[in-house]
């Protein structure tokens, strides 16, 4: 085993018996539910909208380089400075050589993944900056120190309690616990970020080909500070977010937000196409664009889980996910969690290390159902084991399915086998589940059941 | 080579291999792209004229917990940022220069900030409320759609604790499909730096997924339509 996949187990196995923890998350993820499934219903035909989600974004990929390159030049046209990064490094080595021509000297940033992805906030407080996360979630996470639980609600796994002393010990400032104090604590801090940042960074939930403009998705108003007030603006977004046109989000946008946070549509959903353009008041003098790379294009050269690139990072899968419901988000151990980053880790970070991610599934297609681009994410989760294997076989593992294999074909081994087992197994009930077990790795969490005197086969044989 | 060719190379690579269309739903034939009649299809329904959609856009603000006002004049209009005025003892206010802004500010008698050229942004973050015109209004979703363009830029509609809408009965759309319609003979391929579709007040749920207004945003968004 990996040492990841060693980290997963304990890491598992720790947070599933934290009942209070489970019980946040379920209480998060309940009122999601009700929410969801009352927006769904709302739509004339949820299921051919998530159709036609999917080949909207089957066609943005299939014809990427055409959109891509439509994209940066109508951005380029109207004075966005675009950027290509292939590598995680590059892009950040990109973000953090424009802070520095700028000579910045603070910098607010709103929520982003891909950011996460390429540990942007390190590379940036390396040289000496500070970076202050804007999302109310990512400031709380930010200020404990750890990476977002969910991709969506990044502190769902903290009470009010638990955040109100993190604001005492952290801000000096923390009225009471109650939601919408500690709320506009928060508020108070981020605004004065906010009027003396030089550079805002953000992330992007899609990228218009047909009109070169980028489109966030937030509830807060923290993203469209941050692309208001700095005089810099930089967004990072992944190759993969592109959609063909505008219209297009008249579709994107409602199923983003019903889909992602059960909500009919985001608080704020805007399009920014450049810097401050001639005859506007205000905006930064300067936008730039970094499109990334990281390993999409090997996934994409896949074209069995090719489509894992049509995510939109709603967080459905993660929702719905009884692993993720019962390990929790930091288990993953990975930028993204739940089944869509058991399903694209193992792309972006190596199979072998991350293949037990694969394992970590019941396949009982609940992501696959939520997903709003029909992504088939449980048939992904076997597609990497299987590769997995292919690659790496175990010999134990070909061992035990040789030896199944010829049981299975000689009907007398087989008996033999039943016999023994129904003649040995009281002395296996004095071991079971002790060290001496031999069958410990199942009956640990799970039933054995007994084996019969008489089997099926015998019972029929005597009925005739 | 630049990074972009390197990039774009290797998606070019990439896709020789081609991947199967997502296959629809009981062998249905893929959808057309666009698709035809476009996304109104699937979307939640609107009503079929006017009374309609200002119902549902009424309904939605509520739901947002927006307020919505249909005045009948623009002295109506007047009066009610009057009355918001004194409910909430507004000591400065921030506007941009438009035709209903124009005919309805005045009549505060307060300090205000515009933003129409260079502004200082300390004293519009001090406003109480800031006043904009929008591009549309959005019956499906309740949504204000606005931009840097006819709005008085970024700032103004999200730094001030208050945003008033002032807009039009003419700038109620039905639906989203609408709105970017609207967009496109509006602006044609010169569009705004920013387009922004504002569907209630500023909120949050990070804390134990509990609602609270006023993360960054304005706490209130009041719509107000003459």
């Amino acid at each position: 085993m990996s040492s990841y996949a060693t980290k997963f187990s304990r890491d598992a196995r720790r947070v599933t018996s934290d009942r209070r923890l489970r019980q946040t998350i379920r209480t998060a993820l309940h009122n999601y539910e009700i929410a969801r499934d009352r927006h769904q219903t709302a739509f004339r035909d949820w299921q051919t909208a998530r159709q036609a989600a999917a080949e909207t974004k089957w066609e943005a990929i299939n014809l990427l380089p055409q959109h891509l390159a439509e994209f940066a030049d109508k951005l380029a046209v109207r004075g966005t400075k675009v950027h290509w990064a292939s590598t995680a490094k590059q892009a950040s080595d990109i973000i953090v050589g424009i802070v520095q021509a700028r000579g910045a000297r603070s910098i607010i940033k709103s929520k982003a993944m891909t950011a996460e992805e390429i540990h942007l906030n390190g590379a940036l407080e390396n040289v000496g900056y500070e970076v202050v996360e804007s999302d109310l979630g990512e400031f709380i996470v930010q200020l404990r120190h750890e990476a977002p639980f969910h991709i969506v609600f990044p502190s769902m796994h903290l009470t009010r309690g638990e955040i109100k002393d993190l604001f005492q010990s952290a801000l000096g400032d923390a009225p009471s616990d109650d939601p919408e104090a500690l709320t506009m604590v928060a508020r108070r801090v981020l605004r004065k970020k906010y009027l003396t940042a030089d550079v805002g960074i953000t992330g992007a939930n899609f990228a218009i080909a047909e009109t070169g403009m980028i489109s966030i998705t937030e509830n807060e108003g923290n993203a469209r500070l941050t692309a208001a007030l700095p005089k810099t603006m930089v967004t990072l977004l992944g190759i993969e977010k592109i959609l063909p046109r505008m219209a297009d989000l008249a579709l994107f946008l409602p199923m983003l937000a019903t889909a992602g946070a059960g909500q009919p549509m985001t608080g704020y959903n805007t399009l920014y196409g450049g810097p401050r353009q001639y005859g506007e008041c205000d905006g930064p003098e300067e936008f730039h664009v970094v499109l990334l790379d990281n390993h999409r294009t090997e996934l994409l050269a896949d074209p069995q889980q090719r489509d894992a690139l049509h995510c939109i990072r709603c967080g459905a899968c993660l929702n719905v996910c009884p692993i993720f419901r019962n390990i929790g988000g930091h288990t993953y151990n990975t930028t993204y969690s739940g089944p869509i980053g058991s399903v694209i880790t193992p792309h972006l970070r190596g199979l072998q290390d991350w293949k037990h991610l694969s394992a970590a599934s019941s396949l009982c297609g609940a992501c696959t159902e939520a997903c709003p681009v029909k992504i088939n994410l449980h048939h992904h989760l076997l597609h990497n084991r299987r590769n997995a294997v292919k690659l790496k076989p175990s010999a134990r593992e070909q061992f035990g399915y040789d030896m199944f294999t010829s049981v299975m074909n000689h009907p007398f081994v087989w008996w033999l086998g039943k016999k023994t087992g129904w003649l040995l197994q009281p002395l296996h009930n004095i071991v079971k589940r002790s060290p001496l077990d031999p069958v410990r790795a199942w009956t640990k969490t799970r039933d054995l059941p007994p084996v019969p005197r008489h089997s099926f086969k015998d019972w029929w044989r005597k009925r005739k | 080579m630049s990074e972009r060719d390197n990039i774009l190379g290797r998606i070019r690579e990439a896709l020789k291999a081609k991947a199967p269309r997502p296959s629809p739903r009981d062998g249905a034939a893929p959808l057309p792209q666009p698709p035809a009649g476009g996304a109104r299809q699937w979307l939640p329904p609107v009503g079929r004229n006017f009374k309609d959609w200002v119902e549902l856009f009424g309904k939605n603000a509520a739901e947002l917990k927006a307020d919505f006002l249909l005045v009948s004049s623009s002295d109506e209009m007047r009066q009610a940022l009057v009355s918001l005025r004194d409910a909430e003892r507004w000591k400065s206010a921030a506007c941009h220069s438009g035709l209903l802004p124009d005919a309805i500010c005045p009549v505060l008698g307060i300090p205000m900030v515009h933003t129409d050229k260079h502004y200082d942004v300390h004293m519009l973050e001090a406003c109480d409320v800031g006043i904009t015109e929008c591009d549309a209004l959005i019956a499906q979703t309740g949504s204000v759609m606005l931009s840097s363009r006819r709005a008085g830029g970024r700032a103004l509609s999200i730094l001030p604790p208050h945003h008033v809408v002032l807009a039009r009965r003419d700038q109620l759309v039905a639906d989203l499909p609408a709105a970017f319609e609207l967009l496109k003979t509006e602006y044609g391929d010169n569009l705004p730096s920013m387009i922004s579709f504002i569907t209630g007040p500023s909120r949050t749920g990070d804390i134990e997924r509990i609602l609270v207004l006023g993360a960054h945003g304005p706490k209130k968004l009041t719509v107000l339509c003459v």
